[in-house]
């Protein structure tokens, strides 16, 4: 079974705040082997990024709570695991880059200073050894005159060229997993075509498995070979990129893709998913998405949908998700 | 045609760089919007598209007089309105309102959306007498589909998409003619970005607004514009109606724009044509010489360092393009 890279189980987290235990993550489960793309796909409050954090052992705990379910990375379970061993672990074989660079990266130190830290601090590497490493990889990253920029500062760098120098930091150890968190959400189009390929030939070069979370669905087609969809803490549809935009098999993954206007036509009236995200203090009963759903029956307020096996690797979380697909 | 709404003339604004505290010296200049010009006509959409720094939100500023332009003017309905003051600059801005992007900042939290919808009435009281403002308030809620009997919640109770409906509530108060919406919707999801853009539709239907629609997301621009002009460095380098943009591109920026874009189907990644752009876009402090683009396009020769491409129709296709080498390129499948 676990011969994946990364795999998360059946994980279970949430939030105890002053207003009560928010359900922020309600068994998700998903996999990842070398040198694919998995995308994450959810709207905001849809526990993409907090399933990452898990992943990273980033949460904060407190108000985060993992109540159920493993994390295991090469069959080892990262959340029984002793801190000191996972710490060997972050950035080595797992690593993250963020959506805001310029707040993730320290402005009180150079950026050929940040990027050489880790080697120097985990692997013991002299200092000019590092410094000559990080010259590599802001080559690697395609940072033009690399060994002159060395010296600057995060501010001095342009934003595109700030997430160059984090994607360089978190290839300096040159790990098997790369989380990316909304990599290019605030960066022009233009810029974020450019880190898009940038991501997509490391991933191949350096057989990296990368798992790639996002809002956006145009980027996800560009470059995913795999989508999960999450809402509510769920992974509603999981699907190969392929299949999931010919035929979604879930109501949510079908309102998305129509409510996103189209470049190459002028619609008319957009259609729009009904509504507003739950409150995850006081979910829906049921599947969470039935106050939502143009296809909700009776059934869906009683019933906590399963993850139902398409085939090929396809699974949706709706009762009626072969009728969507065959329908 | 009709006469325009508004017209915009060779809008140029310079912000100065300063050097010293106290003897201040001006050291140069950011060329944030340096002569643009367009118009809207009533009842349409014109959309300004451009990446960062090329001064569309700076543009949206000076159409609401909360920036003072170094030169050029703007007219409505024929008139000058920079230079006016009091009665007269009250009306002005009682007919262009403003949308902005951020619904979490633009809106006090302190106050309830009843009286931030209502506040416009404190300043123009002739539009609305005291006693029938709360009445209209809730209207205006109902309009924009909000619970009226919401009007007490502070903005902290509603979501973002929700309070974005709130500024458009309250751009509405007042009711004017032109809405200038800066990135109304790119704090939005997904889901929820097509519920507003939907009710800005509906809106000019049923009022005869017409917008100056600002954004990045080209997709969404397309999607609610008549006509659509491309920024770059502070200069508009092409104008048209929107098929002419989308469909009959002209200008190698518009062309490198309109292919970064990410397609929500992975069967037209095949056979959609890839033009990567090198770099970024160069400071508006110091602008490039001649053409602005020319630093990063693939078409540059000599003569786009030395003179700068008018904003004229070329030949490749009957719309302005402010390139030499302007030719007909299919980018968007």
């Amino acid at each position: 079974m676990s011969n994946h890279l990364l795999e998360v189980d059946n994980l279970h987290i949430e939030f105890r705040t002053r207003d009560g235990v928010a359900k922020v993550i309600n068994g998700v489960s998903y996999h990842l082997d070398p040198g694919e793309t998995l995308a994450v796909l959810g709207e905001s409050g849809s526990g993409k990024s907090v399933t990452a954090q898990a992943i990273m052992g980033i949460l904060d705990m407190p108000p985060g709570v993992i109540t159920n379910g493993e994390i295991r990375y090469e069959g080892r379970n990262l959340l029984t695991m002793p801190e000191e061993e996972r710490r060997r672990l972050r950035g080595k074989e797992i690593a993250m880059i963020f959506q805001d660079a310029l707040s993730a990266l320290n402005p009180v130190y150079s950026v050929g200073f940040q990027i050489s830290e880790t080697l120097r601090r985990n692997e013991g590497v002299a200092k000019d050894v590092a410094m000559k490493r990080a010259v590599e990889l802001m080559d690697l990253v395609k940072i033009p005159a690399a060994k002159d920029r060395l010296k600057n500062y995060p501010h001095e760098f342009s934003g595109g060229m700030r997430q160059r120098v984090m994607i360089a930091m978190s290839l300096a150890q040159n790990p098997k997993v790369l989380i990316a968190d909304e990599p290019t959400t605030a960066l022009d189009v233009t810029v974020q075509a450019q880190i898009m390929d940038l991501l997509a030939e490391l991933r191949r070069e350096l057989d990296m498995g990368l798992i790639l979370i996002t809002h956006d669905l145009g980027v996800v087609a560009d470059v995913a070979d795999r989508i999960a969809v999450m809402y509510a803490g769920r992974i509603v549809e999981h699907a190969d990129v392929h299949s999931i935009y010919a035929k979604p098999a879930h109501p949510y993954t079908q309102g998305l893709l129509d409510s996103i206007p189209r470049l190459d036509s002028k619609g008319h009236e957009l259609s729009t998913i009904k509504g507003l995200p739950p409150n995850l203090l006081r979910p829906p009963s049921g599947c969470a998405f039935h106050p939502r759903c143009p296809m909700a029956q009776q059934v869906c307020q009683e019933k906590v949908p399963p993850s139902l096996n398409l085939g090929g690797g396809r699974t949706s979380a709706c009762l009626f998700a072969e009728e969507i697909l065959h329908g | 045609m009709a006469e325009p709404i508004l017209q915009v003339s060779n809008l140029v604004k310079h912000f100065p760089i300063t050097r010293g505290i106290l003897f201040q010296s001006q050291v140069g200049s950011v060329k944030a919007v340096d002569g643009v010009s367009f118009e809207l006509n009533k009842g349409e959409t014109l959309g300004i598209v451009g990446e960062s720094g090329c001064g569309k939100s700076t543009l949206a500023k000076l159409i609401m007089q909360l920036e003072r332009p170094t030169s050029g003017s703007v007219t409505f309905k024929g008139q000058q309105i920079f230079g006016q003051s009091g009665g007269e600059l009250r009306r002005t801005r009682r007919n262009i309102q403003m949308v902005m992007q951020d619904p979490y900042t633009s809106l006090n939290p302190r106050m309830t959306v009843g009286d931030i919808i209502g506040e416009p009435y404190e300043i123009h009281p002739e539009v609305a007498p005291k006693g029938d403002r709360q009445r209209r308030v809730q209207e205006l809620l109902e309009l924009v589909g909000l619970n009226p009997e919401h009007i007490n919640r502070y903005p902290h109770q509603f979501s973002g998409g929700q309070r974005q409906r709130i500024g458009i509530a309250r751009a509405l108060a007042l009711r004017p003619e032109v809405i200038v919406c800066d990135e109304p919707v790119s704090a939005l999801d997904v889901s929820i970005q097509a519920q507003v853009i939907n009710l800005l539709g509906r809106l000019q239907k049923e009022m005869g607004l017409s917008y100056v629609f600002i954004a990045h997301d080209l997709s969404v621009v397309r999607h609610i514009s008549d006509r659509v002009g491309v920024m770059y460095l502070g200069k508009m380098v092409e104008i048209g109606t929107e098929q002419e943009i989308y469909e009959r591109p002209t200008h190698p920026y518009t062309q490198a724009l309109l292919s970064a874009v990410p397609v929500a189907d992975p069967t037209a990644r095949a056979n959609r044509e890839i033009i990567r752009l090198e770099g970024d876009v160069p400071s508006p402090a110091n602008p490039p010489s001649g053409c602005r683009f020319r630093t990063r396009c693939w078409k540059a020769q000599d003569i786009c360092a030395t003179e700068e491409p008018a904003l004229i129709d070329r030949s490749a296709d009957a719309h302005p393009s402010a390139c030499h080498f302007a030719e007909l390129r299919h980018v968007v499948a």
